[in-house]
């Protein structure tokens, strides 16, 4: 009867194409995904809504894709949201124990969150996350539930991702007229890393780096928790203006060019190599050099990765990353990005793969998904965490209200 | 020596000293050349090498060779090392002939610019076809000269360790430390050239003041050669009766050794004590004690010498070779011109090829007003529509701006990477 509620829907519209994937979660909470929608977007720059009347369409699109292809009606959805405005920074809360016993209680854990939350932020931005990172008891570190200990002290590092209010109302307000409820939003970076790490990878220390249209988003996992994330408003659409500039040829060819041709180190056999044009009566009307190409392909994704390698040493991250660095969204396909990274970023990189979940195969071996797909399994560990507290009488309430909300 | 035995025809009369020659090349390194020229340096010749006539006519040096040719008009190198380096190499017989006839080169010069950065390597290795020894004073630029500046002396470094039997290296930045907030930029130069001639006088005294324990050039290179850039150098004197614990404190408060931490870094550390007659041993012992306790692990080279001047005081002359270059592969470059462009890949990440064609070079001041500035500063200067470079589908959404540099120009431009 209530079979929808365990439907978990993540949307994301990205700069090149929108995206909501549906998944199942099954009652041992096992997820699956069973629709995908997807389509191209044209009214977003740089992770942001510019043409809300383009966007609307194509997120209509999608989600009619989905809702097809899945059998069910989406009623809310996971929003992925990115920009260049997010910004990401640890703080950390202090709470003294004030109970007779001293002892630790559900209470104060959440009184030293909230207290590592209220931070000086700008007052036109808004918290997107605020994910706790250890507490410590006393000065004691790296405690991950203090629940139940005794101390006197409590304290607790967050890592707080936050970003301009109005810029991440957007997408909210397009997909609330749709009559589609927003669970939450979720910032992209750390969607695709819920996808693609696994735990022992988070504990080992990753980096993720979501590399698509419009933006660069990253996210660093070091002793199972967030470190570190930033956004660079750089992606793949800087790589095919820059082409489009640098080789005097339309966007649209441009695009196609760097599909076909394009790599991320300048190959040996592709110097001087030339592509020829031909318009419609098989004339030539313009012949660009692959090696140009791939040069100015090459010098702006290696651009992207001494930002960030530049980010990670001031955060003084580098060296504890034993995992690796694990490349996704749309720029992972481009050929030997892998190669151009590794010297730059002086780790292991590969591009990831998301296994953590089952479904859809079509779905999940590409790159491009990876933060939808991550939305899903954010989502999905929220209702878990809801079934697990519910009570019996939070129980009937739910039913009532979702039986509410269908109607 | 054995320098002196390969070329025993040019060496002057006075037997024990190794003719030197004092090289100042750029700007900087003719201004350091004539406080250098006016003090105790006699028996060195001094060359002045630029490409500007107006700073070489002010220059006292005994012989100044102005670099130039018809496409600088008579004025510098427009702070492009490369055309420095184009005409060094052009004139690269008349640089040979200038050092002929000495053992020992030292050059003098202030990377980032164009004279400095583009000369100076290749003078080095016509100091180093003649035969002489070739040790180099370099200053790099303050930090607030720009990022271009540091790349571009980043480079001349690397390309001058590769050449120099030895580079001694002062980045400016470092002698912040040692001025306070009111010193005028005139006083600041002043203090971070006294510095460099400091090293200079103490090499100089080094070579030619008769030593008990000699430490002979020889030694010098081998400290200096293929070391970290920053190979850490400090000149201090004392006098009175506790000179020698005055002098190790001075040694360890100097601000280019890090308070003592360029000490504890070092692998290889070469001290040189010079004194009056009266110099105790038990002054020597003391001053090698205190530093040999900083550099427990260093290989450390000690000399002693004693001049009838220096009654009553002592001066120690410290060089302090890091550690942490061992790892650092030598930039090795043969002799070749074609060569000398090939910089490592390592060094070449962080300073990005400055050849522009010379029509991007007309475009780049418009390019940088062109930037957008950061938003909120209150007294916003509206920009002139100068951007000549076409945003394309950025035209209409806010720049990413990082760093000062809009992203959303092409990297390739920005670098100024050619094509072609």
């Amino acid at each position: 009867m209530f079979d929808d509620s365990n439907i978990i829907v993540g949307l994301e519209i990205g700069t090149s194409k929108v995206c909501a994937v549906v998944g199942e979660q099954a009652a041992d909470g096992a997820l699956n995904i069973i629709g995908l929608g997807q389509g191209r977007s044209r009214g977003v720059r740089k992770g942001e809504i510019v043409d809300p009347k383009q966007a609307e369409e194509d997120v209509r699109n999608a989600i009619v894709e989905a809702e097809s292809m899945a059998g069910a009606e989406i009623s809310s959805v996971y929003l992925g949201v990115t920009g260049g405005h997010i910004r990401g920074f640890n703080n950390r809360g202090v709470h003294p124990v004030v109970s007779a016993d001293r002892e630790i209680s559900d209470d104060d854990v959440q009184d030293v969150v909230k207290n590592a939350k209220a931070i000086n932020l700008p007052a036109e931005n808004n918290i997107v996350h605020a994910i706790r990172q250890h507490f410590f008891v006393d000065g004691q570190d790296g405690i991950t539930n203090p629940v139940g200990m005794l101390g006197s002290r409590l304290e607790v590092d967050v890592h707080v991702v936050h970003g301009n209010t109005n810029r991440l109302q957007n997408p909210i307000r397009l997909v609330k007229g749709f009559q589609i409820q927003v669970n939450e939003i979720v910032f992209n970076g750390l969607a695709a890393s819920l996808a693609l790490l696994s735990n022992e990878q988070k504990e080992l220390g990753a980096l993720v780096v979501d590399i698509g249209g419009g933006t660069t988003d990253y996210v660093v996992y070091l002793d199972g928790v967030i470190k570190h994330t930033g956004v660079l408003a750089i992606g793949g659409d800087h790589v095919s203006n820059d082409l489009a500039y640098g080789l005097k040829v339309p966007l649209s060819r441009a695009e196609k060019l760097k599909l076909e041709h394009g790599s991320a180190i300048v190959d040996e056999a592709a110097q001087g190599r030339a592509v020829t044009f031909t318009n419609e009566l098989g004339l030539p009307i313009k012949t660009i050099s692959v090696g140009h190409l791939q040069r100015i392909m090459s010098l702006r994704l290696e651009e992207i990765f001494q930002f960030i390698a530049q980010d990670l040493e001031q955060a003084g991250l580098c060296d504890y990353l034993r995992a690796g660095v694990f490349l996704t969204g749309g720029c992972a396909r481009v050929p030997h990005i892998a190669k151009l990274a590794e010297p730059v970023l002086q780790m292991p990189v590969s591009i990831g793969q998301t296994n953590s979940i089952s479904g859809l195969k079509s779905a999940l071996d590409q790159p491009e998904f990876a933060a939808a797909i991550g939305l899903v399994k954010f989502g999905s560990f929220k209702t878990r965490k809801r079934d697990g507290k519910s009570s019996l009488a939070q129980g009937i309430k739910g039913a009532i209200s979702s039986l509410l909300r269908r109607s | 020596m054995k320098t002196k035995s390969e070329t025993p025809g040019a060496i002057p009369e006075a037997a024990s000293k190794p003719a030197v020659k004092i090289f100042g090349v750029g700007g900087a390194g003719v201004a350091l050349l004539d406080v250098l020229n006016a003090e105790e340096f006699s028996g060195a010749g001094f060359v002045a090498i630029n490409t500007d006539a107006a700073s070489l006519s002010a220059s006292s040096a005994t012989v100044k060779i102005h670099l130039e040719t018809k496409l600088l008009r008579g004025l510098g190198t427009g702070g492009d090392p490369e055309r420095g380096r184009a005409l060094a190499e052009e004139q690269f017989s008349t640089l040979k002939s200038a050092c002929d006839g000495a053992n020992v080169v030292l050059l003098i010069a202030g990377l980032g610019g164009g004279a400095g950065s583009g000369i100076s390597p290749v003078l080095a290795r016509a100091a180093k076809e003649t035969g002489a020894l070739v040790l180099a004073f370099v200053t790099l630029p303050f930090v607030c000269e720009g990022n271009r500046r540091q790349q571009q002396a980043q480079q001349g470094l690397e390309q001058l360790k590769s050449v120099a039997d030895g580079v001694i290296c002062l980045p400016n930045q470092k002698t912040f430390k040692l001025i306070d907030e009111n010193t005028s930029v005139l006083d600041t130069f002043r203090i971070t050239g006294g510095l460099l001639v400091e090293g200079v006088r103490g090499v100089w005294r080094l070579l030619t003041r008769p030593g008990l324990i000699q430490i002979h050039f020889d030694d010098l290179c081998a400290l200096v050669r293929d070391r970290h850039s920053e190979n850490a150098f400090a000149f201090v004197e004392a006098s009175g009766p506790a000179r020698s614990r005055e002098a190790v404190e001075k040694l360890l408060a100097h601000p280019l050794l890090d308070e003592g931490r360029a000490l504890t870094d070092a692998d290889a550390v070469l001290v040189s004590l010079m004194g009056g007659k009266d110099l105790t041993m038990a002054d020597v012992s003391r001053v090698m004690e205190q530093i040999g306790r900083y550099c427990e692990r260093a290989q450390i080279i000690m000399g002693a010498a004693v001049d009838a001047e220096m009654k009553g005081r002592l001066s120690v002359t410290l060089i302090a070779g890091r550690n942490a270059a061992k790892a650092e592969a030598p930039a090795h470059l043969p002799d070749s011109v074609a060569s000398l462009e090939t910089v490592p890949r390592s060094a070449a990440r962080q300073t990005s090829p400055p050849s522009l064609s010379l029509k991007q070079r007309e475009q780049m001041p418009a390019r940088y007003s062109g930037r957008a500035r950061r938003a909120g500063n209150k007294l916003l200067q509206t920009q002139l529509p100068l951007a000549i470079i076409s945003k394309g589908r950025f035209d209409k959404s806010e720049p990413t701006i990082h760093k000062g540099e809009d992203l959303d120009i092409p990297t390739y431009v920005r670098r100024g990477v050619s094509l072609n």
